[in-house]
């Protein structure tokens, strides 16, 4: 009988979007949608068992409401959870099957798959709506080991790895939005580093939502083990709607002994027009676990999209010696706003952890920082810096701070600063008599301001930020 | 606690006589209260202090009734005799001297027994509690171009008599134009386990000052709420010192409005703790207008299994242009299982500002201990000199000399 419905509910597929067929689950939350998903990913029983467990779950949660930015009630019925360009139904078997149109849209994100596998550079993993769709590379990296594909692949091909590790960190019982993922999330990217490897080239995943009243979940789930190295670069975009679409991605980390994860994130989701109309919802769960002693995970973001943003990617310095960073560069404009931070949990002896926050918001955005650091009382002689500096530009825009610092350790030290200032007359004047529109000159003034984080980016992504940040601060001046 | 609550606020209603209108809005207060009841850690502004808990595991039969009909005696040794002053005297929640012999007597002003206004918008439940249970609602008044010669000392004194009682106590500071007061609150308690609830209400009227210093220095066992509401006029001044030391759980909340232009606050605060106190420090400060000032500066020393909590928060509204707001929080943590928690928080809607905050926490630098040893002083010199230092700089802050010598006695500070 369910055979049958779900056979039906296939046929309600066409939802036609850019110029690439979708298939896609019907809309709403409920047990037949997660089993489609399951299905149509072909996961083995433990799987489904798990998001049906995370499903249950769901039923006794609230969604939060602590947060700064409100929005309107979502209605969980009324979104798609499953969209898949069709011509990836049938998995290619290189890029070189791909869809055209699909090939098209990436170059014209300026990520050309096919050129990419010809020239040196970095491995790629596109997800396009809620399926990965192409991952580069395969090859090179498998010499040494390192696993690197979608985490649909690596549910049936590495199941030991995924059932130990996913979950993990994020449990399934988390909050509201982690939960909702650990139900419904459709595809993402996993990377297991091999002990004593250390991964030769950046890896990197594309997110792109494509079709409209669709959500995105998707799950990243990076292990890196004993003394091994990698770098993780991670962008998204979507297109112009008017809707909000919602974006609840789950992000786990493990590090064990002297393993290091460097993730960086270039956040260019559409952030709804200049009156606010449309754009993503971006609330994702991003949290590393440093489990193993001497390991370090460092978080680098730049968040200039979405209409809401609200995350925070965490540490949870669980080895002793381990290392937390956390680098972030939010700039809200128009009627963007964020609330966005970190959070450092140090449970581990000679545990670090080192926060720097730059806040840009113009326009009528509104932008908070909000962070947690934690020393526990077994966390001995820890420290933490944090500095977040925010920068505003007009008087119809806000920026908060709102640290929470716990220190419970005598032997640790804690500093925490914060500044909220304005861009001054006199560097602007400076700037402009040296030939400097207005605009270039606050471009100029900050990326200034942002030099720090920049330069945690690894190449290619820095110069994609800073142009970025040119960009989202368009028409803010004058 | 609900069915005591409420036995305890008919048998008030009885023995007083408020009036009709004053009797409805009590009324309403109390149901507010009975809805929401004592704050738990559920909410943001207690999320690190849980009065509820606190309550339920110190006080045992909180009864809310004080038959204030029999004076009480004071003791008078505990007069502050280094200074003169004029004194208000508070007995186990009973008004019991008012004496003002320094100064011009039509200059000042005391009403003892106002109407509760009909319209707060708070969300406090604490002050539906003192608005309820309150029994007199003082207000003291400065007359317009009157500045006081000597300081007032509020002296909230309780003895043995009390237990398990909980004290709700309102008064209203008005500083007319060009005034100025300095305002101590002097507490000293001999009583045990009883939950004491006090809101000040300062009213700082254009080019006024005022200085108040709230001192909480002798160890007992009472759980305290203060809060604070001070609304600035124009060019006014308001100075705000609290040592935190005594009651086993105190948190002092201000809230002060910067309504005028070029008006501005300094709140100061140290945290002096050992045993199992617990105490928090809350501050709001809304800068409202454009050019007005904020400067905080708390800092706390943490002893045995002591915990402290500040919260303080610079609010810049989209008008409130040129604002300077500044804030500091450091604690030194001396034991194992101290506690500091902070959350300084920034909300900002205005571009031309300056607002900047800091914390800090951790333990005594054991290089600067080295060095003092090095030239002579034993461990516990050397500790003691440190600290002594560390809590000069906040007490240097006060501006009134004579006040500032009296808190570094009281407090024991060495220059």
């Amino acid at each position: 009988m369910r055979e049958k419905q779900i056979d039906k509910l296939k046929d309600y597929k066409y939802g036609f979007t850019t110029d690439i067929e979708n298939i896609r689950a019907p809309k709403g939350l409920n047990k037949e949608v997660i089993e489609f998903i399951s299905k149509a990913k072909k996961e083995p029983k433990w799987m489904l068992d798990w998001r049906m467990k995370a499903f249950e779950r769901l039923k006794n949660l609230k969604e939060p409401n602590w947060q700064k930015p409100k929005y309107p009630k979502i209605d969980y019925q009324d979104i798609y959870y499953y969209s898949a360009p069709k011509s990836a139904s049938e998995k290619p078997k290189s890029i070189d099957e791909l869809d055209p149109k699909l090939l098209e849209t990436y170059k014209k994100l300026g990520i050309p798959l096919q050129e990419q596998q010809r020239l040196n550079g970095i491995a790629v993993d596109a997800v396009f709506d809620s399926v990965s769709v192409a991952t580069t590379f395969k090859d090179k990296l498998n010499e040494v080991g390192v696993i690197f594909c979608s985490i649909s692949e690596a549910i049936q091909k590495h199941p030991e790895l995924v059932k130990k590790y996913l979950g993990s960190v994020i449990p399934l019982t988390d909050h509201y939005f982690a939960t909702l993922n650990s139900a419904v999330f459709t595809d993402g990217s996993f990377v297991y580093i091999p002990p004593g490897v250390k991964c030769p080239m950046e890896l990197s995943t594309y997110f792109r939502i494509n079709a409209s009243q669709t959500g995105q979940f998707e799950r990243t789930l990076i292990i890196a083990d004993k003394e091994s190295y990698v770098s993780y670069l991670e962008g998204c975009t979507a297109p112009m709607r008017d809707e909000n679409q919602l974006h609840a991605a789950n992000v786990e980390l493990v590090a064990l002994d002297n393993a290091e994860i460097k993730y960086s994130t270039v956040q260019n989701w559409y952030p709804g027009d200049e009156n606010g109309k449309g754009g993503i919802y971006n609330f994702v769960t991003k949290r590393g676990l440093c489990k193993g002693t001497n390991s370090k995970i460092s978080w680098t973001q730049v968040e200039t999209g979405s209409a809401i943003t609200w995350k925070y990617p965490s540490c949870i310095l669980q080895g002793d010696n381990s290392i937390g960073e956390f680098y972030s560069i939010a700039i809200t404009n128009n009627h963007q706003k964020a609330d966005t931070g970190t959070k450092m949990i140090h449970l581990g002896k000679n545990t670090k952890s080192k926060i720097i926050s730059k806040g840009i918001s113009a326009g009528f955005s509104d932008m908070t920082y909000r962070g947690l650091v934690d020393i526990s009382s077994k966390a001995k002689n820890s420290r933490n810096y944090t500095q977040c500096d925010s920068l505003l530009m007009g008087n119809k825009c806000g920026a908060h701070t709102v640290p929470y610092i716990k220190n419970k350790n005598p032997e640790s030290n804690i500093a925490h600063e914060a500044t909220t200032s304005k861009i001054s007359e006199e560097q602007l004047y400076y700037c402009q008599q040296r030939g400097l529109n207005p605009e270039e000159a606050v471009g100029l003034i900050v990326n200034g301001f942002c030099k720090e984080v920049l330069q945690q980016l690894p190449m290619e992504f820095a110069v994609e930020a800073q142009k970025l940040v040119g960009i989202s601060l368009e028409g803010s001046v004058g | 606690m609900k069915e005591q609550l409420k036995i305890d606020f008919e048998k008030l209603l009885e023995t007083s006589n408020f009036s009709k209108n004053n009797i409805e809005i009590k009324r309403k207060n109390f149901d507010n209260f009975i809805e929401k009841g004592f704050p738990n850690r559920r909410e943001e502004n207690w999320k690190f202090s849980d009065l509820n808990q606190i309550i339920s595991k110190n006080i045992k039969n909180l009864s809310f009734y004080n038959d204030l009909s029999k004076p009480n005696k004071i003791d008078q040794s505990i007069y502050i005799d280094s200074l003169e002053h004029n004194k208000l005297v508070f007995v186990n929640g009973r008004i019991e001297k008012i004496q003002f012999d320094y100064e011009e007597k039509n200059k000042i002003e005391i009403l003892d027994d106002l109407v509760l206004e009909k319209s707060n918008n708070t969300n406090n439940s604490l002050l539906f509690l003192n608005n309820a249970f309150v029994s007199k609602y003082f207000k003291l008044i400065v007359k317009k171009n009157y500045s006081l010669q000597k300081p007032v000392v509020i002296y909230n004194i309780t003895n043995k008599d009390l237990v398990s009682k909980s004290i709700n106590l309102k008064v209203d500071i008005f500083l007319e134009e060009n005034s100025s007061l300095k305002l101590i609150e002097f507490s000293n308690d001999k009583s045990t386990t009883n939950f004491i609830n006090i809101n000040y209400n300062f009213d700082v009227q254009k080019n006024s000052i005022l200085k108040n210093y709230k001192i909480d220095n002798n160890s007992n066992s009472n759980i305290k709420y203060c809060f604070n509401n001070i609304s600035q006029d124009t060019n006014s001044v308001s100075e705000i010192f609290l040592l935190s030391s005594g009651s086993e759980f105190i948190k002092n909340e201000i809230n002060c409005n910067l309504n005028g232009k070029y008006s501005s606050a300094f709140v100061n605060g140290v945290f002096n703790l050992n045993e199992t106190k617990h105490h928090e420090i809350k501050t709001n400060i809304n800068h409202i207008v454009e050019n007005t000032k904020s400067y905080q500066l708390i800092k706390g020393i943490l002893e045995d299994t002591s915990k402290a909590v500040y919260q303080g928060k610079i609010f810049v509204d989209s008008k409130a242009q040129k604002t300077d707001g500044y804030q500091l929080s450091k604690a030194i943590l001396l034991n194992d299982n101290t506690e500091f928690n902070a959350k300084p928080e920034l909300e900002i809607y205005a571009d031309d500002v300056k607002c900047s905050h800091g914390s800090a926490s951790g333990s005594l630098n054991e290089d600067s201990i080295f060095y003092l040893m090095s030239r002579g002083l034993n461990y516990k010199e050397a500790k003691k000199l440190l600290i002594n230092g560390f809590l000069l700089d906040v007490v240097e802050k006060i501006t009134d000399s004579e006040i500032k010598n009296l808190i570094k006695n009281i407090m024991s500070l060495k220059q």
